[in-house]
């Protein structure tokens, strides 16, 4: 795009064929990223751009009375201002699932923080002050902010009148879904049981919190269309809520993937897309929308954070005779991915254990509070911070070790699930609590040093509130079972462009998908199985656009398995017309052409006895091969909407923590001394990267077990603590080493037997620490975060 | 207002300049200097750390005509920055004892502060950005530029840092992706390698 002076561009890099899959491989963007050169969403920039800025309600629930823009629009620099009666079509809301979240507001608001209306001027700053400018009058309206208030009788209701395909089968307008989960008989299993405990557990509202602002660019194009250039996790699906709300054809939106600084979920709704499209479309000059962290916490939807009741029997000898659960998600104000969290808290709400007789029931709120959508670990880390407490109590009152309790009951490969559906894939639940138990322990009273205490190994820090008196330790452990992959029968494909031909003599190949990187490595991989399947050093991965057929979203662990999948069965065909190519040519030379097994290796076309038959770039000489495929998982389908059976997952993922803390317990200040994870991932296409996964989405739930909460005020709704100085997220010294124990039991239905990996760390990290801290202290901790006073009891 | 500064050892200059234009937005949006990144703009996060007249600064909290007349060092600038350094004794690039493994880093200790007699004026240069991408420290990068600018400042002051001292310097530095363990390695790294190409015991 001219003009445009910073964009993504082609990623090359040269290696050899060992830097295929397995190994440890760099990333062909560290380059461009340790010297600034990446273009994130933030930095684009393009000539004679403006700066857009979003109003946002500052109230929860409102009707909108009346709307002034003429005082900001009279502002020098002000180029439009854009209000609901600006949007060009009758399609006015987009959404994940339900089409409910409009554009901007109209009529209502729902949540604090909903855009109201866009500016765009040639600095962001007159930008916001003219937004300032923009009067709205409010009529406020009672909130609905928990289960108790939304479904009482005469409750407002968020959405009047509610016409989605969820609609009919829950019990109240103001639930999003209701997913039940019946097998066996609970209630007969109970009389089995020697030891019954019960539970209520809360877990708070959790945030993203990537680094990189939302942000994008939008430029409008000659032939009425637009270009953007945009952070997200899956264009195509941007794309197709994109343009009927500006009523354009989807070949009028195209969209190129822009440097994303992280995701977690929290980029799979939109947030400044269509308003940046919109305001360059009306100015008809490049348009830069980009958040400051205050607006990208209202800019992006929040981890669930949800109630939960648990019954667990077990009879004396340890073993689980049943379990009962109820599983309350707060959805918020709109239905982002609700429906999908709630199929997965439910279906994943037994654990990694055998149960056979359960009774099931989990819903998502429809409230005026913060929206809340997809976040890493999707609908299975609430289950698992209950189900793992649950798992200690009844451990603690049979008097039995927690870990050994656990491996009891843990599922394995053939173990049918409470929605009658068989694990046929490795699962191997008790031995990653028997690896992560076997790492070594770290130090007792690790602060001591030779000159005494290092305050900063110790509980509250360089704010040296203690030398080590009031300090006691404790060991907790966890586990948790994710799904890879887009369940209950989404078509969840992946499409791969590959291309070989002979550059300066040698072979090269492209990849070519609409894969969101976010960080994860994805750009790794595709380089390393084009290496692998083609034999060729040099890969170019071209910038994801939607050029190209949809890759699907770079969310629930998927991505190395269907876009991976992709990659390779696109370079499989590639390698096929590269060798029918050869047969052609050379066939009539050698009789291994048609008889022997043949594979691209180092630029050669070689016999799987390792006989070289031709150079590839003799095959091709400026012939070039050039496929574009779409890939598949095993299918998937729809859980009963009352029993809640069927085959909805299409592979698990498993990880085990074991926690090292030590609290003081004077000031209720806690330590994570360690936190070791054992995971199972299949096949590790790239070693480092698995670690640094694994080790990432640790943190992550180190950081809502002991600070990461977003507080919502519960009598207006309004958001207290939308910034970095009241959000806490996890620092270099909250963190404590993570030692990685890597397992690898191939799946065969996967891809080089690779298991999805990104989310597992993510559930069973928070239990642990929690485990820890009970084990430490001897409370009953049933929410999250734990806070000082839920330690001291003031 | 008209602002004059050098960055990365140019002189240049920023006309039209509003009061309260962050010498960040400055560097991002006026000289096309990308590279400090803008994660919170509020002096939370580190992502915007640059070098001011040496020192490692929140450039989101410093008003741009704070800037007057001083040096600024942002990651684009790192590699001269060091190479320039190395030049008053150390190593100009990152090819210096890089036969060190991350793996030999892990097992890599500090020694005793002042056990070879040096001091902090005999720095030792790290090649800290060739670190950060053996190590696989870097993910989404988002955090990477800041946490640089840091990492080269604490090495200059501490080519020995313990994993403490590493802690502590870069405590004002989140990263949402890493988990902190690899940056860690790669820290660790740079100094083994440092390390390595003083002593000639490169692992
Ligand atoms: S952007 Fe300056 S500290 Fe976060
Ligand atoms: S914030 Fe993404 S790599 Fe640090």
């Amino acid at each position: 795009m001219s003009g445009v002076t910073r964009t993504p561009t082609h990623l090359t890099q040269g290696g050899t064929t060992d830097a295929g899959i397995g190994a440890s491989t760099l990333r062909p963007d560290g380059t461009l990223k340790v010297t600034g050169e990446f273009a994130y969403s933030s930095d684009l920039w393009h000539e004679d751009m403006l700066w857009g800025f979003t109003l946002r309600s500052t109230v929860a629930h409102a009707e909108i009375v009346s709307i002034d823009t003429s005082e900001a629009l009279a502002q020098s620099g002000v180029y439009a201002v854009l209000t609901y009666d600006d949007l060009p079509t009758e399609v006015k809301n987009y959404g994940l699932e339900i089409q409910d979240t409009p554009v901007l507001a109209h009529g209502k608001v729902r949540h604090h923080g909903e855009p109201v209306a866009l500016v765009a001027a040639d600095h962001p700053e007159t930008a916001r002050r003219a937004a300032a400018k923009i009067k709205v009058e409010y009529a406020e309206l009672p909130v609905v902010t928990d289960e108790e208030s939304a479904t009482r009788e005469g409750a407002p209701l968020v959405h009047e009148n509610r016409t989605d395909d969820h609609a009919g089968h829950v019990p109240h307008p103001n639930i999003v879904h209701r997913q039940p989960i019946v097998r066996g008989d609970a209630e007969a299993a109970a009389r089995r049981a020697d030891v019954i405990v019960t539970g209520e557990y809360v877990f708070g509202m959790q945030d993203q919190a990537f680094l990189g602002p939302e942000s994008g660019l939008a430029v409008p194009a000659e032939d009425g269309g637009v270009d953007l250039y945009v952070a997200t996790q899956w264009l195509h699906s941007d794309l197709r809520q994109i343009a009927p709300v500006l009523g354009l054809p989807e070949d009028k939106v195209r969209m190129t993937l822009s440097g994303v600084g992280g995701a977690f979920g929290g980029r799979e709704d939109l947030s400044m897309q269509i308003h940046g499209c919109l305001l360059a479309l009306r100015t008809g000059k490049p348009v830069k929308i980009v958040y400051n962290r205050f607006e990208s916490f209202f800019g992006h939807v929040h981890r669930h954070p949800a109630r939960l009741w648990y019954e667990h029997g077990a009879t004396k000898d340890g073993k689980l005779t049943h379990m009962k659960c109820r599983i309350v998600l707060d959805g918020g104000a709109y239905a982002s991915a609700s429906p999908a969290v709630v199929g997965n808290a439910s279906s994943l709400s037994v654990g990694p254990y055998v149960v056979e007789d359960v009774d099931i029931e989990a819903i998502a709120l429809y409230t005026n509070n913060p929206p809340c959508g997809a976040m890493r670990g999707f609908g299975a880390v609430q289950a698992c911070f209950a189900y793992e407490a649950q798992m200690d109590k009844l451990a603690k009152k049979l008097g039995m070790d927690p870990v050994e309790f656990r491996q009891l009951n843990a599922m394995e490969q053939g173990t049918l699930l409470p929605t009658g559906q068989v694990v046929d894939s490795p699962a191997p639940v008790a031995e990653l609590l028997r690896r992560v138990k076997a790492m070594p322990l770290p130090p007792e009273n690790q602060w001591e040093t030779t000159e005494g205490a290092d305050v900063r190994a110790l509980p509250g820090g360089l704010s040296n509130t203690t030398h080590g008196e009031d300090v006691v330790r404790g060991i907790g452990y966890a586990v948790g079972i994710k799904n890879v992959g887009f369940s209950e029968g989404f078509d969840d494909y992946s499409t791969a462009r590959v291309r070989m031909e002979v550059v300066g003599g040698v072979p090269v190949a492209t990849v070519h998908t609409a894969m969101a990187e976010v960080g994860q490595g994805g750009v790794t991989v595709h380089a390393q199985i084009a290496r692998t399947e083609l034999g060729v050093d040099q890969v170019t991965i071209h910038p994801a656009d939607t050029r190209v057929g949809s890759a699907g979203s770079t969310s629930a662990s998927r991505q190395t398995y269907v876009t991976g999948g992709a990659v390779k069965n696109a370079c499989e065909h590639v390698r096929e017309q590269v060798l029918e190519l050869g047969r052609r040519k050379f066939g009539t030379y050698h009789p291994a052409w048609a008889t022997a097994e043949l594979l691209l290796e180092g630029g050669k076309v070689v016999t799987d006895g390792g006989e070289v038959l031709a150079d590839v770039a003799d095959v091709l000489e400026d012939e070039a091969i050039d496929l574009e495929l779409e890939w598949r998982h095993r299918p998937t389908e729809p859980f009963d909407l009352r029993t809640g059976q069927g085959n909805g997952h299409v592979q698990y993922s498993f990880a085990a923590h074991r926690a090292v803390v030590e609290v003081d317990t004077a000031l209720g200040l806690v330590k994570v001394v360690e936190l070791a994870c054992a995971q199972d991932v299949g096949k590790a296409l790239n070693p480092l990267s698995v670690i640094g996964q694994i080790q990432g989405g640790t943190t992550q739930g180190l950081g809502v077990a002991v600070m990461e909460e977003i507080i919502v005020d519960p009598k207006t709704a309004k958001v207290r603590n939308p910034s970095f100085t009241d959000y806490l997220i996890p620092t270099i010294l909250d963190t404590p080493t993570i030692p990685v124990d890597v397992l690898e039991l191939a799946d065969e239905h996967a891809p080089y037997g690779l298991r999805g990996i990104g989310e597992a760390p993510t559930l069973s990290s928070t239990p642990a620490v929690l485990a820890a801290i009970r084990n430490a202290t001897g409370l009953e901790l049933n929410r999250t975060p734990v806070r000082p006073e839920h330690l001291t009891g003031t | 207002m008209r602002v004059k500064f050098t960055v990365n050892g140019r002189e240049q200059q920023a006309d039209d300049v509003w009061e309260g234009e962050s010498l960040l937005y400055v560097l991002r949006e006026r000289m096309g200097l990308p590279g400090s990144k803008n994660a919170c703009e509020q002096g939370e996060c580190g992502s915007c750390t640059v070098r001011l007249d040496g020192v490692p600064v929140c450039s989101c909290l410093v008003a741009a005509g704070q800037a007057e007349g001083r040096e600024i060092v942002t990651v684009e600038g790192l590699a001269d920055y060091a190479e320039q350094r190395a030049q008053h004794g150390g190593c100009a690039t990152g090819a210096c004892g890089a036969g060190t493994s991350v793996d030999a880093a892990q097992r890599w200790q500090a020694k005793p502060a002042g056990a070879d007699g040096q001091t902090g004026e005999q720095v030792k240069l790290s090649p800290i950005q060739r670190a950060f991408i053996d190590a696989g420290a870097v993910q989404c990068g988002f955090c990477t530029p800041g946490l640089l600018v840091a990492a080269d400042e604490l090495l200059e002051r501490n080519a020995q840092p313990s994993d403490a001292d590493i802690r502590e310097a870069l405590s004002g530095n989140l990263c949402r992706c890493t988990g902190y363990e690899k940056i860690l390695d790669a820290v660790r790294l740079a100094a083994a390698r440092g390390d390595a190409q003083t002593t000639g015991t490169g692992a």
